[in-house]
């Protein structure tokens, strides 16, 4: 039977380097959706990376057999210093944990800071080139678009979004209160996180001039750079960008302040005491938040800015828990459509060997009887179809009705072996796994199962 | 009179515009203070003539003078800057000024000859411009330590979202600097050469010279620390603040309570 297994790495789980290391490596050297053909115990893959996780989610029979094969994949193609420690930095979730997982991170609650809208785009976008490489089939297929949906009532149905969005305003806000006009202000970005893009995305929309790029792997610092139009910076060289800067945006996965007291004393002489603006995302904090008593210097962290907005802790926590409670709640519908999918081989097959024996008949029968005009050949077509019919129905509503039990295995095998389907079984669920064209008789038999 | 009662009128108008953002409010506000200082400068001119010198030698008169040069100077840097909320800082000191001089004894007292010159109305109305443009530094010195305060402590009241932006505040408070104390300077200076003539000597160790002078090195400092070592913010505020109570230590403290040549009742 098979099984859905989700294996990656977030903020929480593993040090910056190492979540970089796997982003890059997974872009350029080993894509593993190109190498999806070469595992053999893996059946579908979808696989999203941003920077602040890494996950793949998989589809396999044999969940420790896969989970083998796709790790020694990516060790094969890190570089060796990750090889030991690999291990510990991933998390592995299993059937519904993987879907409920795959539903909080779409719906951005297990994101850095939750409720960031960008999430679900990212997603979208690796679900659309793991189409284009065929690697997701039915069941990825209908998680996926599960998900995005899921994600859209969390969204709808909770504030935990509209919180993201306003934190990010309130940045702005802010901003505009200590400069004014921010048309000849510069940026500087330190770190690449979802959160921080969306704040540097509304600082350019107010028209600064001048945004530079700082990330510890330059490849990402590039493809920011790139997309805000900005310069980048070397990592080591921030603190000498510091009195050009006006606002500095940092969200790095540093796990102690990259930025001390000492570092920003020093250089406020050299700016001529200009005012300077951090605005730190990161958590752990990236600024020393002792800076903040420097003069003309104000720093403001994540947890400041959900203080200017007016939404308290407690409103935060209540909406958090509803969200979850949205996720819950579909994840149990989606067990529900994973249990009918065990019976969906059986009934197909079932389905199709009554309908080969009608044809084979009615091909015997009719060939006896050349003199029937069009309209009887018809009327028998009809006639023969409708018996199939009624006498599958009763097996066939037993089956989606025990599907949902635990017995439901037992009804299987009995009915297979009452049927002979064994042998056909097998060639029937590697056809539903694999070939689209049987994605439209699935999905109607997956309505009427519904019903 | 009607000065003081059209000033208390913009003062409530503009009392007003600082909880509500209504630019009607502003505007009308902005025309009853044009109004007082309008029959201000009137009442002032009449005076004058009725004195056959520039009303500025009774206490009564100096603080007159003083609120409606600094009610004509927020008017003019109104039309220039357009700071609204300004005129919220401005114009209730216009009226406590202007509430003290009518408080004052309105006698004309008699005068010494010394204060019939070119020279002393040059003097009184350079040092009065100045001083208007260092109070109205010192407006945004106060509402740029008040803002701040909300920013850094992360803690924001009402203020903070009718308050202008830090840095508008900081350039009003650095522009009203460079423009008053070249004029306090030139002041000062023609204030001891006229000494000089009438007195023969430039320095008379009259306390509100020395006061004078220490507030002249208060916004030398200031100026000096802004344009040489990029002071700027709240610890340039809080000079201006400083600078400001100099000013009012000069202008008030010495008419009012010491001895001197600059005096009103000895002449």
């Amino acid at each position: 039977m098979a099984e859905i297994v989700l294996i990656g790495m977030n903020h929480k789980s593993a040090p910056v380097e190492v979540r970089e290391q796997l982003a890059v490596a997974c872009k350029e050297k080993v894509d593993p959706l190109v190498h999806l053909p070469q595992l053999q115990h893996v059946d579908e893959m979808f696989f999203v990376s941003t920077c602040n996780r890494v996950e793949i989610l998989f589809i396999c029979r044999d969940a420790h057999e896969a989970l083998e094969e796709v790790k020694r994949l990516l060790r094969n193609h890190l570089g060796d210093q990750f090889n030991d420690s690999l291990d510990q930095h991933f998390y592995t979730h299993h059937s519904l944990d993987a879907v409920k997982h795959l539903f909080r991170v779409a719906s951005s609650l297990d994101s850095m800071v939750v409720g960031e809208p960008q999430i679900l785009g990212q997603i979208k976008t690796a679900y659309r080139q793991a189409t284009e490489h065929k690697t997701v089939g039915v069941i990825l297929n209908r998680l996926l678009h599960k998900t995005f949906s899921v994600a859209k009532r969390v969204r709808s149905e909770t504030c935990v979004g509209s919180y993201a969005v306003s934190i990010s305003y309130a940045a702005v806000e802010l901003a505009r209160k200590i400069f004014g006009k921010l048309a000849d202000k510069r940026v500087l970005l330190i770190g690449a996180g979802e959160m921080a893009e969306l704040a540097a995305e509304h600082l350019l929309a107010q028209g600064v001039c001048q945004m530079a790029v700082a990330n510890r792997t330059l490849e990402r610092a590039v493809s920011l750079a790139r997309r805000f139009r900005a310069q980048t910076v070397p990592f080591d060289h921030i603190l000498d960008n510091l009195k050009n800067a006006d606002i500095v945006l940092t969200s790095t996965g540093s796990p102690e302040p990259i930025l001390l007291h000492r570092d920003v004393k020093s250089r406020m002489r050299e700016r001529r005491n200009r005012p300077l603006f951090f605005i730190d995302i990161a958590v752990p904090r990236d600024i020393d938040p002792k800076i903040n008593e420097i003069d003309n210097v104000y720093v403001y962290d994540i947890d400041d800015l959900q203080g200017v907005i007016d939404l308290n802790l407690e409103d935060r926590k209540r909406e958090a828990e509803r969200a979850e409670h949205i996720i819950a709640e579909e994840t149990l519908k989606f067990e529900d459509w994973l249990c009918t999918l065990k019976v969906v081989p059986t009934i197909i097959a079932l389905r199709d060997k009554a309908e080969a024996i009608r044809q084979l008949e009615i091909q015997k029968t009719l060939s006896h009887m050349p003199h029937l005009s069009e309209s009887d050949r018809k009327a028998i077509e009809v006639l023969t179809d409708s018996i199939v019919r009624k006498i599958l129905h009763d097996p066939i509503l037993y089956l989606k009705r025990k599907s949902e039990r635990e017995t439901g295995q037992v009804c299987i095998d009995f009915t297979q072996q009452v049927f002979n389907l064994m042998e056909r079984d097998g060639d029937a669920a590697c056809a539903l796994t694999h070939e689209a064209s049987n994605d439209m008789n699935y999905n109607n038999l997956l309505k009427s199962v519904k019903k | 009179m009607i000065a003081t009662f059209c000033y208390s009128c913009g003062t409530v108008g503009y009392l007003v515009y600082l909880f509500r953002d209504l630019s009607v409010i502003h505007r009308v506000a902005w025309w009853v203070l044009s109004l007082g200082a309008a029959f201000h400068l009137l009442a002032i001119v009449l005076r004058s003539f009725a004195l056959e010198h520039l009303a500025v030698t009774s206490p009564q008169e100096a603080m007159s003078f003083f609120s409606w040069v600094l009610v004509t100077t927020y008017l003019i840097v109104q039309t220039r800057l357009d700071l609204r909320i300004l005129g919220s800082f401005v114009s209730p000191l216009a009226v406590v000024f202007m509430l003290i001089s009518t408080l004052l004894p309105r006698d004309i007292l008699p005068t010494s000859g010394a204060f019939k010159s070119g020279w002393v109305i040059f003097h009184v109305s350079t040092l009065f411009f100045a001083y208007a443009l260092f109070a109205l530094a010192f407006c945004a010195g106060v509402m740029y330590l008040l803002q701040e305060r909300q920013i850094k402590k992360k803690n924001f009241g009402f203020l903070y979202t009718r308050l202008p932006s830090l840095q508008r505040l900081d350039k009003i408070n650095d522009h009203c600097l460079l423009l008053g104390f070249p004029f306090m300077t030139v002041g000062l200076i023609t204030g001891f050469t006229y000494a000089s003539a009438v007195w023969r000597s430039p320095w008379n160790w009259d306390p509100k010279e020395i006061l004078a002078l220490f507030t002249w090195c208060i916004y030398a400092v200031l100026l000096h620390e802004r344009l040489a070592v990029g002071w700027r913010g709240r610890k340039a505020a809080l000079m201006a603040i400083l600078g400001f109570i100099g000013v009012l230590m000069t202008f008030l403290g010495v008419n009012l309570f010491l001895e001197g040549h600059h005096t009103f009742s000895t002449g």
